[in-house]
């Protein structure tokens, strides 16, 4: 519903979109209080916010706010013609299209990630500027300024949401992507939040990533890899965390928690990415994933196949991270020294000193090499690194137990 | 180009007589109609008026409780559109959903040019 108001108002206007929302709800809630739920709740609401939406525009007609040189926006200005546009606006079809206009929009190659994510969540998840700031632990404040300047740069360079033309919608579905997976991945391994898990996020990801390939234009094998992959981990949300809270890794999950259809749905999105001649990061990561969902025991896991995986993935593009993962691999396959040496080569790799999993992943290697003094020096560099409780205590957790074995020898 | 006013006389007394349903089917064939002006780029700005009114007459001494003329006389809404002559506007007033409803006239004005 936002995203119809946003383009009736313009990118600009967003809290002029809003209100209109909050008013059309506010009245719903007093009206149904009284004469019950209507038949149709949904229609109800798109009317009146339709109807509170003419009243902003009769009343904006001779202020600047709205920018009615637009030709879109000409036929508003006008009784003879501001009813029928309106209703134009309104149509189930072209309200599936805002939505994804105003995705693309939000995903402007020149916003900052973070910025990008905000305003999604602000103009098309229904988060209020509270929830974002509490999704990403940061102020009101924040959320605020990343809301303003993309405001700014959708004004300054006139930004409307339209979908793309068919020789820029691969590049810009990508980007809407990589916010999608990262919305994803801040739901699924929360950094900021004290909530290790954000089904809200996850939930709202998915939705997202769904309704791109439920457009015929932006149904690109790379939407449903990344779909698919998202299943695959969202089937094991649930095993991640134990009774007090406590992060779970792999190896010790356990996976009669794991939710079948999930693993079945993402299967059935693996088989849908499979057209065209392009293989994406996101096949790759969701052909890993599948490997983990399809393991009935941790050690029944094809390593061999995700070490595969993992040679092309880097292959497609180097990627430190990566690089750790696939050392971490070869810890199964082939043991500590092994992984040792694989590691070795990104000991000089600028992102990874800030990043915590590579020296939670030293520490882990040098625990199985027995060096305990190094790996709990590791371990504890890594808790300096996360922001997240969970992850600190699983850390404190494995540090204590080494030095329960040191005491004792 | 040049800009002109057309001034939509009568119709007005029709419209009550019509039912919601047709109204609004009406008003979509003025959307039809404008669209396409604006969609040439010609369209500037229009308005309905209401059928109540006051003229000022005498020299501003006296008013009277309506609107100076009524019924088919009676300027009912107004729109202005840019055209190359009067020849292209007196064709494009042809179009006014106006005639569907009744012989209501499209009075076509060229506005007084700047200089």
């Amino acid at each position: 519903m936002v995203a119809v108001l946003i383009k009736i108002f313009g990118t600009e206007n967003i809290e002029l979109a809003e209100d209109v929302v909050q008013d059309a709800l506010l009245k719903a809630l007093e009206t149904w209080k009284y004469r019950g739920l209507p038949d149709n709740p949904s229609a109800w609401l798109y009317r009146t916010a339709k109807n509170r939406a003419i009243d902003v525009i009769r009343r904006n007609k001779h202020s600047r706010v709205i920018d009615f040189s637009d030709p879109q926006r000409q036929l508003l200005t006008s009784n003879y013609t501001l009813g029928a546009t309106m209703d134009t606006y309104w149509q189930e079809d072209s309200i599936k299209d805002d939505f994804l206009a105003m995705m693309f929009a939000c995903c402007h190659p020149n916003i900052s990630p973070e910025n990008q994510i905000t305003f999604i969540l602000k103009s098309l998840c229904g988060f209020s500027t509270k929830e974002v700031a509490k999704a990403f632990l940061t102020g009101e404040d924040t959320v605020s300024k990343r809301l303003y300047r993309t405001k700014e740069y959708f004004r300054k360079h006139k930004i409307k949401p339209q979908i793309p033309k068919p020789d820029q919608i691969v590049l810009r579905t990508n980007t809407v992507l990589s916010a999608i997976y990262l919305m994803f991945n801040e739901g699924y391994n929360s950094t900021h939040s004290n909530d290790l898990i954000r089904k809200d996020l996850i939930g709202q990801a998915m939705l997202l990533c769904r309704s791109l390939f439920s457009e015929e234009r932006t149904a690109l094998p790379q939407v449903y890899a990344l779909m698919a992959l998202m299943c695959f981990h969202a089937a094991r949300v649930d095993s991640r965390l134990g009774s007090n809270g406590e992060l779970i890794l792999l190896d010790k999950q356990d996976r009669k928690l794991w939710d079948p259809s999930l693993i079945d749905s993402g299967k059935l999105y693996m088989n849908k990415a499979s057209f065209g001649n392009q293989l994406s990061t996101y096949h790759l990561e969701a052909a890993i994933a599948y490997e983990h969902c399809s393991a009935r025991q941790y050690e029944n896991t094809n390593w061999k196949k995700i070490l595969e995986y993992y040679d092309i993935l880097l292959k497609l593009a180097f990627d430190p991270v990566v690089f750790l993962n696939r050392a971490l691999v070869i810890l199964e396959l082939y043991g500590p020294l092994e992984a040792l040496e694989a590691i070795d080569h990104i000991k000089n790799e600028k992102q990874l000193q800030g990043y915590y999993l590579y020296h939670a992943s030293l520490g882990e290697i040098n625990k199985r090499l027995q060096q305990l003094d190094k790996a709990i020096a590791h371990f504890e560099n890594a808790i300096a690194l996360t922001g997240s409780k969970q992850e600190k205590q699983l850390l404190e957790g494995k540090i204590q137990e080494m030095m329960k074995s040191i005491q004792s020898k | 180009m040049k800009e002109f006013m057309f001034l939509f006389r009568g119709g007005d007394e029709v419209w009550d007589t019509k039912s919601p349903e047709e109204q609004q089917e009406h008003m979509q064939h003025w959307q039809q109609w404008i669209g396409e002006i604006a969609e040439q780029g010609k369209f500037v700005s229009g308005e309905r008026l209401r059928t109540q009114g006051k003229t000022v007459i005498n020299k501003g001494t006296s008013i009277i409780d309506r609107p100076l003329t009524e019924g088919k006389e009676l300027v009912g809404g107004y729109l202005r559109i840019k055209a190359d002559s009067i020849e292209e506007a007196t064709e494009m007033a042809k179009g006014c959903p106006g005639f569907r409803w009744d012989a209501s006239g499209v009075e076509v004005r060229e506005v007084w040019p700047e200089h």
